[in-house]
């Protein structure tokens, strides 16, 4: 599967920040289908971190109410231009991925 | 239309074939998660479920929101605080669904700034609680929603 994650991270006076979107639907499981009825099942990202050199800069627990296409921004200590950031995410259906990006 | 509903059924029982092999293998990469925090619909016991104890209202946490929010689909939030060990930083809506919004985990080196995009589904108060140096601390402000976030 292609990233779902767009990411820019910039490294500055030795701090990176990093924002980061994905593209994902993020259903609730609260939502009718509105032509058929049906409750359309939930489909979320529940887990994302973010790794840098193998060390754990930021992660996240996800409920439902994170919105749609979710966006998160964080900075952290370190990080250069050129640097690698490994990116790992689960839905709440089981799937997973891990993506990479690169510090500007 | 049965057509397609066949197929859909199909993508379906696939993607939960993949829910058996994927739950086991990053299960133990990542942190627990607190279910019981997650589905609670009350923002009280949601937090009894995530933190074991109830937040110390702060005034050293920013918690950046709208006044009036749109578009409840979408409503950025930033949280952030001067406080030294920060630990967690946590975001609630009470009157949501599941009142839990997010959790973040702040590693040592991270900053304890947290901006992210919320869901509301009406007009309620967002709380954002940070645990530093294992204590709990919180800060609330309301958002008013014009078009609630949750579809129907």
């Amino acid at each position: 599967m292609a990233g779902i994650f767009k990411v820019k991270a910039k490294a500055k006076d030795g701090m990176t920040r990093v924002k980061m979107l994905a593209k994902h639907v993020m259903e609730t499981g609260q939502r009718k289908d509105k032509k058929t009825g049906e409750v359309i099942p939930a489909k979320f990202i529940q887990e994302v971190t973010v790794q840098h050199g193998g060390n754990t800069v930021f992660s996240g627990q996800l409920g439902t109410a994170v919105s749609k296409n979710p966006y998160f921004s964080f900075t952290f200590a370190g990080g250069a231009k050129g640097e690698e950031l490994s990116i790992s995410w689960v839905e709440n259906t089981g799937t997973s991925a891990t993506e990479t990006a690169k510090i500007k | 239309m049965t057509m397609h509903r066949r197929t859909v059924v199909k993508a379906m029982l696939a993607c939960s074939a993949l829910v058996g092999l994927g739950a086991v293998i990053p299960g133990a990469a990542f942190a627990a998660r607190n279910k019981d925090a997650f589905s609670s619909d009350d923002q009280a016991k949601a937090m009894q479920a995530l933190f074991d104890a109830e937040p110390a209202n702060s005034t050293d946490i920013v918690l950046k929101a709208p006044s009036i929010a749109e578009n409840g689909a979408v409503v950025p939030v930033t949280v952030s605080t001067e406080m030294a060990n920060v630990e967690s930083i946590s975001i609630f809506v009470a009157d949501n669904p599941t009142p839990l919004v997010a959790e973040f985990m702040i590693p040592a080196g991270t900053q304890a700034s947290v901006a992210t995009r919320i869901r509301m589904g009406k007009t309620s108060t967002i709380t954002a609680v940070v645990k530093a140096d294992g204590k709990l601390f919180s800060t609330a402000r309301e958002t008013k929603v014009t078009i609630g976030g949750c579809g129907g």
